[in-house]
């Protein structure tokens, strides 16, 4: 298995493997496994963000919905939901929105898998960011709050203007890991039809019969792109740190 | 579309979905034991203060937990019989995979609770003429075990979330039993969506308990 490293594998052609391409990028409209690769890895930023998105929007309104003073109702509400998209796994919930919702509800059918997949990652995730949304929120001494009614601010302007502005700097640590998670979560997506890298990996790994360097190639894209993550998350930490106010909600231990 | 459930039958679960639910709990039981153990040496290694143990173990850690779990069980799947030799089922596959890649994971966890320790502990354990290996045994594992036992167990609910991952290399579990059964009868919706149902209230009643746990042990201290 290790004695030929043909790392020519990726300049060639997908459909005539003798065909190595010089550039090893395709020509004439030609396909190389290489062309390949950068499409799957495409799929899998897209899905990644696309899902980061819903699921910031969706787990913000979660988190702060679990908060509401006065509103058992809606707490209610948050928290069932947070259980509900916690407890069951991420590939079985990719299979609902993917196999059962459609055939449940007729209008899932038009949706591109693309859009089912997303909105699985992402409601997902939305549960996760939920909960640190509140546990941000909650961090938070009494007295922010207070002094937000105190100016006579309406729960909406207090919310706004004193309390999430806070709140969102203290979660950016758990928020930076959970980023990075969306992106190892969007490897989940093999099971359906997505053609993104880990598919790419089993099918391409299959086809070429040099697992190894597929798997290299892939595991390589997938630590860069969390670490892009990473680096994105640390800078607008930096940007946006409340002085006088660092480090709270990570505990340092005694 | 309507749901139809008449297929679900006693014999159903016994022929399809009891034998992949024996796999999963095995998977996470052997798992979170062989995780807690090499996890725990992991992080012993990362606070040994010693550079040449504290640094392989970090990239073990780190590497492993940069990449999806899906593709770490595609590597192991490629890589164990390769070094072992002779090929090995994906259900073997799975149990070694999952006790690596849960190793570091579950290190993270006990160094955390090494470091919640009180300094004075170990500084106690040594006036009494402890050894290093007796102070940690005796003193400071299993105070760090009982404060981590919560986070010990909520990361055993999700690594038993994560069985269902080694769909990947076509391994006979939970989901994979009730998919069969869906297949065979020609129901599959329905048959996801009851897998769905199980493994909500699996791990809904489970976290459950924890939580009432948590609560117990906040108490005692």
């Amino acid at each position: 298995m290790l004695d030929n490293w043909d790392w020519q594998l990726f300049c060639r052609d997908t459909l005539d493997e003798s065909v190595v391409f010089s550039s090893c990028f395709g020509q004439d409209g030609e396909v190389s496994y290489l062309d390949w690769l950068f499409t799957a890895w495409g799929w899998t930023v897209s899905v990644a963000l696309s899902a980061l998105v819903i699921a910031l929007l969706v787990g913000s309104i979660i988190g702060v919905l679990r908060t509401l003073p006065d509103n058992k109702g809606l707490v209610r509400f948050g928290n069932a939901w947070v259980e509900l998209f916690r407890n069951i796994p991420l590939l079985v919930q990719i299979f609902l929105w993917y196999h059962v919702l459609p055939a449940l509800i007729p209008a899932f059918k038009q949706f591109p898998p693309f859009i089912l997949v997303v909105l699985a990652l992402g409601l997902f995730t939305s549960a996760r960011i939920a909960e640190q949304v509140r546990a941000g929120i909650q961090a938070l001494p009494k007295g922010q709050r207070y002094a937000g009614m105190a100016l006579g601010f309406t729960t909406p302007q207090y919310y706004r203007y004193v309390i999430l502005p806070m709140a969102y700097r203290i979660i950016i640590p758990p928020l930076t890991s959970e980023s990075m998670n969306i992106f190892k979560n969007s490897a989940v997506a093999f099971a359906v039809s997505i053609p993104e890298l880990t598919q790419y990996a089993m099918q391409v790994g299959e086809e070429t019969a040099k697992p190894i360097q597929v798997y290299l190639a892939v595991t390589v894209l997938y630590v860069m792109s969390a670490l892009v993550i990473n680096r994105i998350m640390a800078t607008i930490e930096k940007r946006t740190r409340v002085p006088g106010f660092v480090a709270a909600g990570v505990g340092g231990g005694h | 579309m309507n749901l139809d459930f008449s297929i679900f039958s006693w014999g159903l679960v016994h022929d399809y979905i009891l034998k992949g639910l024996y796999f999963s709990v095995t998977l996470t039981v052997l798992a979170t034991l062989g995780g807690i153990f090499f996890g725990t040496l992991l992080a012993l290694m990362r606070l040994s203060g010693k550079k040449w143990l504290d640094t392989p173990a970090a990239i073990y850690v780190n590497g492993m937990r940069s990449i999806p779990l899906v593709m770490v069980i595609l590597w192991f799947f490629l890589i164990v019989p390769f070094i072992i030799g002779r090929p090995i089922g994906s259900e073997a596959s799975a149990i070694i995979t999952f006790i690596a890649f849960e190793a570091a994971y579950f290190s993270e966890i006990m160094r955390a609770g090494i470091q919640s320790i009180p300094r004075g502990q170990v500084f106690a354990g040594q006036a009494l003429g402890m050894s290093y290996k007796q102070n940690m045994t005796l003193v400071i594992l299993p105070q760090a075990f009982r404060n981590m036992l919560p986070v010990l167990l909520t990361q055993t609910i999700i690594l038993f979330q994560d069985t269902s991952l080694v769909y990947a290399i076509g391994a006979y579990d939970m989901l994979k039993g009730f998919e069969t059964a869906g297949k065979n009868f020609g129901r599959p919706v329905e048959m996801y969506l009851l897998a769905a149902v199980c493994y909500f209230v699996i791990c809904f009643a489970l976290s459950a308990l924890v939580k009432r746990l948590h609560k117990k042990i906040a108490i005692i201290r």
